[in-house]
């Protein structure tokens, strides 16, 4: 899918051309080394404006075809970069000769929401980077190896015999008298207030957080190492458990990557229908954030409120596929299957009664003294909140105008009529505000779809990834092989590399699927949202009350599954 | 109420309103009648520690949310605390990592306790055949109740709510069970201790 190059490549093109720079299912992409890393992100960020770092990714290319990696190294560091008012995103990918020894200089002096995904790429693949002490992240302290590199074989399990004891690095700046005032308290990973597997350890004076650590991990259920191992359809479940307060949105972000890479344009009526899902989900997503984050503060009654009208879109879906959570609803060229009938009305009428009832919740919160005076704590500027690598609902709140659907309008965002919610503070009360409008605005949208819903197939007619219909499949022969050579050998996107984002509930899902012609992908990252906005979670409750911290983590809403995957 | 129930039979001698108020009668044997009482107090206030970790967990909210509502079960005390727990409901996946903490926890709760292990990756690591997913947590503690489900729908989950009290009804858990064995097990490894120092 080769695009008409824009002014903007070829300025890429003119500037890195010695760099091997190429453009490839829309992606930009440079060959840097480890010597020249730096000087290249040093231009790609002060002179192209690519500020934001998105997801930094180790890749073993052992089984890899060689055209893909001509360099012959076996690992790689691939970094992916963000220009937030061009929207475009650029791929940097670093050969690593980790057997030889080789360093990769760390990007943290560029942007500091490195830090995580430096070590991710350590724990998984092995890969140092120059000054990053070498700290297992998702996998346990006692494992052994690397799980995602390509001899690691997925069902060997290393059970752990003992839980990481609390602990803290002797720090010089801190007296002895002062040190004697702080004692260290564990907080989760099965604490209430950490929705479900976060462990932060905290120094505390007093009330007042003086350091902490954060320990990930607890759900880490090998997403990535799982994908390699199912075909490209089979992988749509697993997605589904990544955010799983709004599943939809990951199967359609997963879909979406594997089609842009095949060039496959789905239905109209498909695209629709995945809109009025994602805004659903994104509605759901933000009411389990709001409820469970005023929980956390003690505000029981809301949490009612909204997990009431989440039922009421568990019920949509229940009668779209049978399940309630784990919906699976889309297939790779489209949806997996039409509406039932009398779903449509039956959808608008939620919509009316969330968009009335949300109200509710609204008076409940917004102008509650005790909700206000407690969310608004721990402020992050528009520039911290870049150098993290934020996005979503908690980049909007710090006053960044940037949502893929408006960037880089996919399916009919362009054409249905709704507004993008701003904060000024980035504050929890910001990030409250910012969801409670986002929802009214996603209602909007899911409306405004439905009542012109295009008709048509459901699913995309490309031989390569949908079964022909029945008739053909008994009456011609080429509808036989499509059908025998689909069931047998499963979808297979051509060879190559792919970065595909959509905007989910929390922020920017990226999926960057490496495909080496089978069945199989050979890599898949997920680039998700949480993950860059919780590691700076201990930066923002330094010197905060405890409490503070415990209404930080609701407005974040971090989501252990997406979060460790 | 199946254990020495009797119905006393009216004497024929009796006038016919005594033999009304017999009819009303039950005797039972005082230790009996107690055990029974508990045990009806037990299986109708349980107070469960929900280990959640993932989807599972957003679907156990729903349980106890306004719809399915377990407080009809008497189930709806939800106590982070697990000393002050006797249901351990496992939601979610447990990995290699939170394994230990799940042992520790569950080692905190006092006796008599049950475990429900909520969805096929609490039973069986579900669709999880991975390097850090434990496939069933029974290779750490006893379960008492197994709900398949990925998710279990919330009827699913209320129903195995009514086994834990079914189960406490009648006076079965796998703890006991499990440290009836351990006993055994203990009791024999000493028992050769002694023929070996002969
Ligand atoms: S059983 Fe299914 S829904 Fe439950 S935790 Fe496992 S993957 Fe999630």
């Amino acid at each position: 899918m080769q695009q008409e190059l824009n002014p903007f490549n070829h300025e890429l093109e003119k500037a890195f051309s010695a760099h091997s720079y190429s453009h490839k299912f829309d992606n930009h992409v440079i060959f840097a080394t480890t010597k020249n890393l730096l000087t290249v992100m040093g231009k790609l960020k002060d002179e192209f404006g690519f500020n934001m770092l998105l997801d930094v990714c180790g890749v073993d290319n052992c089984q890899r075809p060689k055209t893909e990696w001509s360099h012959g190294v076996r690992f790689e560091s691939v970094y992916h970069l963000l220009n937030m008012d061009k929207n475009e995103r650029i791929r940097v990918r670093v050969p690593v000769d980790v057997d030889n020894g080789e360093i990769v200089p760390s990007v943290m002096s560029f942007w500091k929401g490195a830090d995580w995904f430096e070590r991710e790429a350590w724990d998984m693949f092995g890969i140092s980077y120059l000054g990053r002490k070498k700290e297992r992240l998702l996998t346990h302290h006692e494992f052994v190896g690397h799980p995602l590199r390509k001899d690691y074989a997925a069902d060997h399990n290393q059970p752990l015999s003992e839980s990481l004891e609390i602990h803290f690095e002797a720090d010089p700046s801190i007296t002895p008298e002062e040190a004697m005032k702080r004692e260290w308290i564990n907080i989760g990973p099965s604490h209430p207030a950490t929705h479900g597997t976060l462990r932060i350890m905290a120094e505390i004076e007093g009330e007042v957080i003086k350091r902490s650590r954060l320990e990930i991990g607890y759900l880490h259920r090998c997403f990535e190492k799982m994908c390699e191992n199912h075909l490209y359809n089979q992988v749509i479940p697993y997605t589904d458990r990544l955010n799983y307060c709004s599943s939809p949105m990951n199967n359609i972000g997963w879909c979406k990557a594997i089609e842009d890479m095949m060039g496959i344009e789905i239905p109209d009526r498909a695209k629709a229908l995945r809109m009025v899902l994602a805004e659903l989900s994104r509605v759901i997503d933000h009411l389990v954030c709001i409820g469970a984050g005023a929980v956390d503060l003690g505000a029981l009654t809301s949490f009612w409120f909204c997990f009431e009208q989440r039922e009421r879109v568990y019920e949509l879906f229940e009668k779209l596929c049978g399940a309630r959570l784990t919906v699976s609803l889309t297939r790779i060229g489209g949806m997996a299957q039409e509406l039932p009938v009398g779903w449509v009305t039956d959808c608008l009428e939620v919509v009316k009664i969330i968009t009335k009832n949300i109200e509710e919740v609204d008076r409940l919160l917004t102008k509650n003294p005790i909700f206000v005076q407690r969310t608004k704590v721990c402020p992050i500027s528009a520039e911290d909140a870049i150098q993290w690598g934020y996005t979503g609902p908690c980049l909007r709140a710090a006053g960044v105008n940037y949502d893929i659907r408006k960037a880089n309008p996919y399916y009919f965002y362009k054409d249905v009529e709704f507004e993008i919610p701003i904060g000024q503070q980035g504050d929890n009360y910001d990030r409250y505000l910012v969801r409670m409008e986002e929802m009214r605005q996603s209602l909007k949208i899911v409306n405004q779809v439905l009542n012109n819903l295009p008709s048509g197939p459901y699913q995309s007619l490309d031989k390569r990834v949908c079964i022909p219909p029945k008739k053909e499949v008994y009456t011609n022969i080429e509808g036989l092989m499509n059908h025998f050579m689909l069931i047998m050998k499963g979808v297979r996107p051509p060879v190559g590399e792919i970065y595909s984002a959509t905007e989910a509930a929390n922020g920017e899902l990226g999926f960057y699927v490496i495909s080496d012609g089978g069945q199989n992908p050979y890599r898949v990252k997920v680039r998700p949202p949480c993950f860059a906005i919780y590691q700076s979670f201990s930066e923002m409750i330094q010197n905060k009350m405890i409490s503070d911290a415990i209404a930080e983590l609701g407005g974040m809403n971090i989501i252990a599954g997406e979060l460790d995957r | 109420m199946s254990t020495n129930k009797r119905l006393v039979s009216a004497l024929a001698s009796r006038s016919e309103e005594d033999f009304a108020l017999d009819r009303l009668i039950v005797t039972t044997k005082a230790d009996s009648f107690l055990e029974w009482a508990k045990r009806w107090g037990q299986s109708n206030s349980l107070w469960p520690f929900p280990f959640g970790t993932a989807c599972c967990a957003i679907e156990y909210m729903a349980v106890v949310g306004p719809k399915y509502d377990a407080s009809r079960f008497g189930a709806e005390v939800v106590r982070f605390s697990p000393r002050q727990s006797d249901l351990m409901i496992i939601a979610g996946t447990i990995t290699e990592k939170q394994a230990p903490v799940l042992k520790r926890i569950y080692d905190q709760m006092a006796d008599p306790k049950w475990v429900i292990a909520m969805g096929a990756c609490a039973s069986s690591g579900g669709f999880y055949r991975a390097y850090h997913v434990v496939q069933g947590v029974s290779r750490d503690i006893p379960v008492d109740v197994y709900i398949p489900g990925c998710p279990p729908t919330p009827e699913a989950v209320l129903q195995g709510i009514m086994q834990i009290q079914d189960r406490i009804k009648k006076g079965v858990s796998s703890y006991d069970d499990s440290r009836k064995v351990q006993e055994a097990a203990f009791d024999k490894a000493a028992a050769n201790a002694k023929t070996s120092t002969h």
